[in-house]
């Protein structure tokens, strides 16, 4: 609560849409997962997004911003916005939007970040489980690398650079998704037959919309509407079509044709990439990102389907390892004539590349080892897993007694009373 | 010469070509049928819509074949498509008067018989 600190009409007017834009991010996830599970497993996947849009942001009222953005010690933020306390008009230290908008936005990145973990364990993780995963997820893994990075956490102390969330979104999401598909384990199927994506329209629609929910998460992240924010919106645009061009290019040589949903991929694979890098790296280093970066990412998801890891939706591969190449790239390419902030190795300062190479040892530790033990403690209480007999119906059925494509046909109308009963076999053998 | 119908569970299609094709059955048609067979309902609800799914989906494989190839063709069916549970569904066999390779105007036995490769 800065003395004079002034809200400015024109920042709060863009933080307000980026933080709509940010929102709209996790429903388009959600599409975009849908697309490539099969059509017994559309609603639960899309649903598991949904669910992060409800838990993620509980918890962030009650307790994880003010882990995440309370000064507290280097490890996590203190307890003194619990319950949103002092979170009101008056801007936060520095800045020219209200804290509560503050609070609002970096709302929408914990939610998403909650959603993506989930790819990695549909099809067959059941529903409460991923309630109560969600819930601690969101305390004891998102805040805690948002404190690290942006809230006043050690990270940001000695000078790592993350504009906006290559460490808490990108590399928390994808060393917890590897963790979270250990745990949980692989679908029965998995190896043994073939597991298609069942709608790449979903795909590209949901790509296309994360996309442009992406303009408001990485131009939204300099707070204002100053020139980091309009330098990663710009680079926001550069990055993934250099992404998608390469891409195109590694499926020509690969398998000779252009594929829909790797192209659905390599949008996601850019948009990651520049998310740690948006506003400290000159457009023209951002379209050099947007290239390199898929080349680890691209060399994954052809590997790891031919391991026993099933990492189902390549969550590790598009966001961990994109946005570790991201944190990493800034260490060279950052630029003070840019970002007004920090030179990279290759304009003088080798000790920028030092502090993203720190990030990017911790935070997978981090992330993998927190995720592996919060799963194993809920496995103590419930089993994560559907059984095999309900994996082979179909989560839709199972777990939400919906289906995605329902055609009606042989439905009976049964009476509302009669609806509830206890002895109907709810999601009985089909 | 006989027509083999199975009507099994979509989750179990993977397994019964799988037997089908251990057994050296060649020339299958399948299909998406919905179908009721005694199995207990499931109740699902839409917003405040609940209803009564009396029909469930099924995959219905269509084998032609000559004599002996029927025993085999019904093991496979059965073992492919098993679980235990009610609703694993049922093998009709019936008797096929005619049957004609299209392309090579082959008849009966013949038209019936896998092409050796």
């Amino acid at each position: 609560m800065a003395l004079g600190a002034q809200v400015n009409a024109g920042d709060t007017a863009w933080m307000l849409a980026a933080t709509a834009l940010v929102l709209l991010m996790t429903p388009a996830l959600g599409l975009f997962y849908a697309g490539l599970v099969r059509s017994k497993n559309t609603l639960n996947t899309f649903m598991m997004c949904v669910a992060a849009l409800a838990v993620a942001t509980v918890m962030w009222a009650l307790i994880g911003y003010s882990l995440a953005f309370d000064e507290g010690n280097g490890f996590i933020g203190g307890l003194g916005h619990t319950f949103l306390q002092d979170v009101t008009f008056a801007p936060r230290d520095g800045m020219t939007i209200p804290h509560l908008l503050f609070m609002a936005f970096q709302a929408t990145f914990c939610i998403i970040t909650v959603a993506l973990v989930s790819g990695a364990v549909v099809e067959r993780m059941r529903f409460a489980p991923f309630l109560v995963f969600a819930a601690l997820w969101s305390v004891l893994v998102y805040a805690v690398l948002a404190h690290w990075a942006f809230g006043g956490g050690w990270l940001q102390e000695k000078g790592t650079l993350d504009f906006a969330g290559g460490i808490p979104v990108e590399m928390g999401s994808g060393f917890s998704a590897l963790a979270a598909a250990l745990v949980v384990g692989t679908r029965k199927d998995y190896g043994r037959q073939a597991l298609l994506p069942h709608n790449a329209v979903y795909v590209l629609l949901g790509a296309g919309l994360l996309w442009f929910g992406w303009f408001g998460f990485n131009g939204g992240s300099g707070f204002s509407t100053g020139n980091s924010g309009v330098l990663a919106f710009t680079n926001t645009l550069l990055t993934p079509a250099c992404t998608l061009v390469v891409w195109f290019a590694l499926d020509l040589l690969r398998g000779r044709q252009v594929t829909a949903i790797g192209a659905a991929t390599a949008i996601i694979v850019g948009c990651v990439g520049i998310t740690p890098a948006g506003g400290f790296i000159s457009p023209g280093w951002a379209m050099l990102l947007g290239a390199v970066a898929a080349l680890p990412s691209y060399a994954i998801i052809v590997w790891r389907p031919r391991t026993r890891v099933d990492e189902t939706l390549d969550v590790l591969a598009a966001h961990g390892i994109a946005g570790l190449t991201g944190i990493l790239f800034i260490g060279f390419f950052a630029q003070m004539s840019w970002n007004g902030v920090s030179d990279g190795l290759f304009y003088g300062d080798a000790a920028q590349l030092g502090w993203q190479a720190l990030a990017v040892l911790v935070t997978p530790a981090y992330a993998f080892g927190a995720t592996f033990v919060i799963l194993k403690l809920i496995e103590l209480v419930m089993p994560l897993r559907a059984t095999e007999h309900e994996e082979s119906v179909g989560m839709d059925i199972v777990q939400h007694g919906e289906e995605a494509y329902v055609t009606g046909e042989g439905a009976i109308l049964v009476s509302p009373e009669d609806g509830r009963r206890s002895d109907t076999p709810v999601g009985g053998r089909v | 010469m006989k027509l083999v119908i199975g009507i099994v569970r979509p989750e179990r299609a993977n397994d019964v070509l799988e037997a089908l094709y251990r057994a050296e059955v060649r020339g299958v048609s399948m299909s998406r049928v919905q179908g009721h067979g005694g199995e207990l309902d499931r109740v699902e609800t839409y917003r405040g819509t609940t209803v009564k799914m009396g029909l469930s989906d099924k995959i219905r494989f269509e084998i032609a074949v000559s004599e002996e190839f029927v025993q085999p063709t019904i093991d496979a069916l059965c073992e492919g498509a098993r679980t235990g549970e009610v609703g694993d569904g049922k093998i009709f066999v019936v008797a096929l008067e005619q049957a004609v390779r299209i392309r090579t105007g082959e008849t009966d036995h013949g038209a019936v018989t896998p092409v050796s490769s």
